[in-house]
């Protein structure tokens, strides 16, 4: 027993350096630096700002619809089935393409042109009367809701790191695939950063069909009550002293966020801010196209409406063709040029978002919190382990040993995992410690029952942990189950707060049983049967 | 140094008592919920805003409140908060209702009140600690969270307690565990005091513990029953909890040491959390003694009064 004791205690001592080394790393700039180096402080602890977003991802899928009903009409017509209309089903059902006006003859044809490469996203039905309709599959609208969400991760990153925030985090968030949790640490001034993401900065150019109009209403009237089904009402920027204004324009944009190379904040002939655009060459090209089409001195003279976040920001005449360079001119402040050229130049965003949920906790409070937590922590600590002296002696100090090694091993796996440590987490840390002394007084309690009957010190120890074995298992996988369930239906704090109770329960399981039994044995090597035992 | 040698308490005669103690404190906090401050919901759970700002000198509510009203800021409650131990009193939480049926405006609130403590408290008199924005979408989304992961870690254990002892020892367990849960969440009803996440995650924390308690109590049962066939289970269950009653004082009350210094020097942050702690270490310790281990005694007279053959529970041995 003698040489297995020595190995056993050379395993707790090389567990003990390793996870010494989780804390403080390599030692250097003191033990407070590496301490803060290695653990990593939520945000309710070093402050910042913390942000649930919800992207609106059906918009996307609604815009990749329309665009392929557009091809389609297009499409069907090349083919030579000439009155074929294919739109966008309405708002109830935005994945479904209605094609209507094929005739009896030309239904073949119509089909091997629905097989084509451009729609194998969409299965394919014949209606009543002779409509057909193309309805996009689950499987492929569940991906472009993945896609336009990963998009707008990265529009979003793009966005954060241009405004130099250090270590932020944005991930996907929650149960549903469409939400994204930013956290920005340390920041001293997050409203900014908030106009920055806020901003969707969805930029569309449309063709101008009606108005203006002092109200919906009025439009309709102007239209004998229909809105037509390829065009949209949309609202001006609301702008101080200026009367509302609506306008009808074409439902499809001729160029969307995603057609801008660059953007460049500028200022016009009469020194307003302004924001200079290049295209892409594939959109440059479509531009082009319907300009020249739409010129002042073409057959058909149009306007353009430069849609920024569903609201128009201005309407201008097409004076001659454009191919791929164009100004933005919206009333704009500097500060708004400077930051929308910033979001167009990151790339759009691909459907507008909203915000579930903004939480700011500032630096002061942060300090004040972590001073006030760790002090609970110590003075909590600090009286258990006083009591545990007084009232179990010599067995007190492999307790109070066994609490020590599982706070040093929670947090050394903190550090090695990067794991976060929160407010809710160091409440974690008090909890361990109150699980670790309910083991630890489990055993000592059924090793003074032994002894009470009469065992010796060695069998007693044996018989004590033998026993409480059973119980302290049963107690720590109950735990555990429910840190394993908080875990995977909380959220933030509440999950920091399940990682640190978990596995400090495993912590404990190794200090409370292992270490004290080893300590307990060590002290009863090689001493006569009948030794008493301090407890 | 020990307490409760040979303790040698009939704890089963007294379970009317203990009828009547639980029914109290849980009837009085169901009739809070349902007639008085209904259950007080944080923010997290209703959305809407709540801004923290701490202030130089000690605030004048009226003060604030003129101030919000001036900036057209409506329906803002205010509310000094301060530690338990008497802290801090220089600080102000300003909640403000969901505004609109929607996410949108999302930040006007907050802009409101920075903007009016910005005219009203210059020269940072007033500083802004902390802001919490939930918009109705996510709040009701974090509502269903909380409660889902609380009926699955029921149910988790549940089929644990099923496994390792009997169906019925899961189900008494349950239900001292729900006892619990009820009348921590009544006393936060009754003290008008907010539920929050985190006060949620103490609710977890305090089911966790009061399972705990709950095992050993139980544990201790299976042991005795595998040892002595001929006494009585009520006997048996008297025994045990006698036997198991030194180590649940004592870790009950250290458990309960460490949550108290949480309670008074935690900060005001975690107000509710240590609140919920405070109360659910001492009813859950209770519970094990009063709820749970009674409940097995019940079912069998029970089950015997209905003339079936009487199975003790907890047949499947424990493994020392």
């Amino acid at each position: 027993m003698g040489k297995n004791l020595s190995g056993k205690t050379v395993f707790i001592v090389a567990v003990l350096l390793v996870f010494v080394y989780g804390i403080v790393g390599i030692p250097k700039g003191g033990l407070r630096a590496s301490l803060e180096r290695r653990i990593n402080l939520g945000l309710d602890l070093k402050g910042g700002t913390h942000l649930v977003l919800e992207v609106h991802a059906n918009e996307a899928v609604a815009s990749a619809v329309d665009r392929d009903a557009v091809r389609l009409t297009t499409d069907l017509q090349a083919a030579g089935i000439s009155g074929a209309t294919a739109a966008r089903s309405d708002a109830s059902k935005p994945t479904t393409i209605v094609v209507s006006g094929i005739p009896v003859a030309k239904q073949s044809d119509a089909r091997s042109v629905f097989n084509g490469v451009n729609y194998n996203a969409y299965d394919v039905a014949s209606g009543a009367d002779g409509t057909m309709t193309l309805t996009m599959k689950q499987q492929s609208a569940n991906d472009l809701v993945t896609r336009t969400v990963d998009t707008s991760i990265e529009t979003i990153r793009e966005r954060i790191d241009k405004l130099g925030v250090a270590e932020p985090t944005i991930q996907k968030y929650g149960l549903g695939e469409n939400q994204i949790l930013v956290e920005l640490p340390g920041l001293d001034d997050p409203a900014r950063v908030e106009d920055v993401i806020q901003s969707t900065a969805k930029l569309e150019i449309h063709a101008v069909t009606g108005g203006p109009y002092a109200s919906d209403q009025d439009a309709l009237q102007a239209n004998n009550g229909i809105i037509p089904p390829d065009s949209i009402l949309v609202k001006g920027a609301a702008q101080a002293g200026a009367p509302e204004q609506v306008w009808l324009l074409k439902r499809v944009s001729e160029v969307e966020g995603t057609d801008f190379r660059d953007a460049q904040p500028s200022t016009d002939q009469n020194g307003r801010p302004n924001i200079t655009f290049t295209l892409t060459t594939e959109a440059g090209d479509r531009f082009y196209k319907y300009t020249n089409e739409h010129s002042a001195t073409s057959a058909t003279p149009g306007s353009m409406a430069i849609v920024l976040d569903n609201k128009v920001r201005e309407v201008a005449g097409i004076n001659s063709a454009i191919r791929d360079r164009g100004e933005i001119v919206g009333g704009f402040t500097k500060q708004q040029a400077a930051d929308l050229s910033l979001m167009l130049r990151t790339g759009a965003l691909p459907a507008s978002i909203s915000f579930l949920e903004t939480r700011t906790v500032g630096p002061s409070l942060g300090a004040a919190s972590i001073r006030q937590g760790v002090f609970a922590a110590i003075a909590g600590m600090a009286a258990v382990m006083v009591f545990m002296l007084i009232y179990y002696r010599g067995a007190g100090i492999n307790a109070d040993l066994a609490l020590v090694l599982n706070l040093i091993i929670l947090l050394g796996f903190m550090g090695f995992t990067g794991s976060t440590l929160t407010l809710p987490g160091i409440a974690g840390v008090i909890l361990t410690i109150g699980m670790g002394v309910d083991s630890n007084v489990l055993i000592f309690e059924r090793i003074r029952e032994e002894l009470r009957a009469g065992k010796s010190a060695a069998i007693a120890v044996q018989q004590g942990f033998a026993h409480a074995w059973v119980t302290i298992i049963d107690t720590h996988v109950t735990t555990i189950v429910s840190a394993l369930i908080l875990f995977l239906f909380g959220t933030g704090p509440v999950r920091g707060f399940a990682v640190t109770l978990a596995f400090g329960l495993l912590a404990n399981l190794f200090t409370a049983v292992f270490v004290s039994r080893v300590i307990f044995d060590s002290h009863l090597q090689g001493k006569e049967r009948g030794a008493a035992l301090s407890i | 140094m020990e307490f409760f040698r040979n303790t040698n308490i009939d704890w089963l005669g007294k379970k009317w008592y203990f009828l009547g103690f639980s029914l109290i404190f849980s009837v009085s906090g169901v009739l809070s919920m349902l007639f008085w401050h209904g259950i007080p919901k944080g923010v997290d759970f209703t959305g809407g805003t709540q801004i923290r700002v701490a202030f130089d000198g000690t605030p004048n509510e009226d003060h604030i409140r003129q101030a919000m009203d001036k900036a057209g800021v409506r329906d803002a409650r205010i509310q000094r908060v301060s530690d338990p131990s008497g802290h801090a009193a220089n600080k102000v939480i300003i909640a403000l209702p969901i505004n609109s049926a929607t996410d949108q405006a999302h930040d006007a609130g907050r802009q409101a009140v920075e903007n009016a403590l910005a005219t009203n408290y210059r020269d940072s008199k007033a500083t802004i600690e902390q802001v919490e924005i939930v918009g109705p979408t996510a709040g009701k989304q974090l509502q269903q969270q909380a409660l889902l992961a609380t009926v699955y870690s029921l149910i988790g254990m549940l089929i644990y307690l099923w496994f390792r002892f009997e169906l019925i020892y899961g189900v008494a367990a349950v239900v001292a565990v729900f006892h619990d849960t009820l009348i921590t969440v009544g006393a936060f009803s009754l003290t008008n005091t907010e539920i929050t996440l985190t006060v949620i995650a103490a609710l977890l924390t305090l089911i966790g513990y009061s399972m705990n308690d709950t095992i050993v109590v139980f544990d201790r049962i299976r042991e005795n029953l595998g040892m002595n066939r001929r006494e009585g289970l009520a006997d048996v269950v008297n025994r045990s909890i006698n036997q198991t009653l030194s180590r649940t004082v004592l870790t009950s009350g250290l458990t309960f040491l460490t949550v108290l210094s949480l309670y008074l020097f935690g900060g005001e942050v975690l107000h509710g959390f240590s609140f919920a702690l405070v109360v659910g270490i001492l009813i859950g310790t209770y519970s094990s003694i009063a709820v749970a281990a009674p409940m097995l005694v019940a079912y069998q007279e029970w089950r015997s009064g209905r003339g079936k053959t009487v199975s003790l529970p907890a047949n499947k041995k424990a493994r020392a």
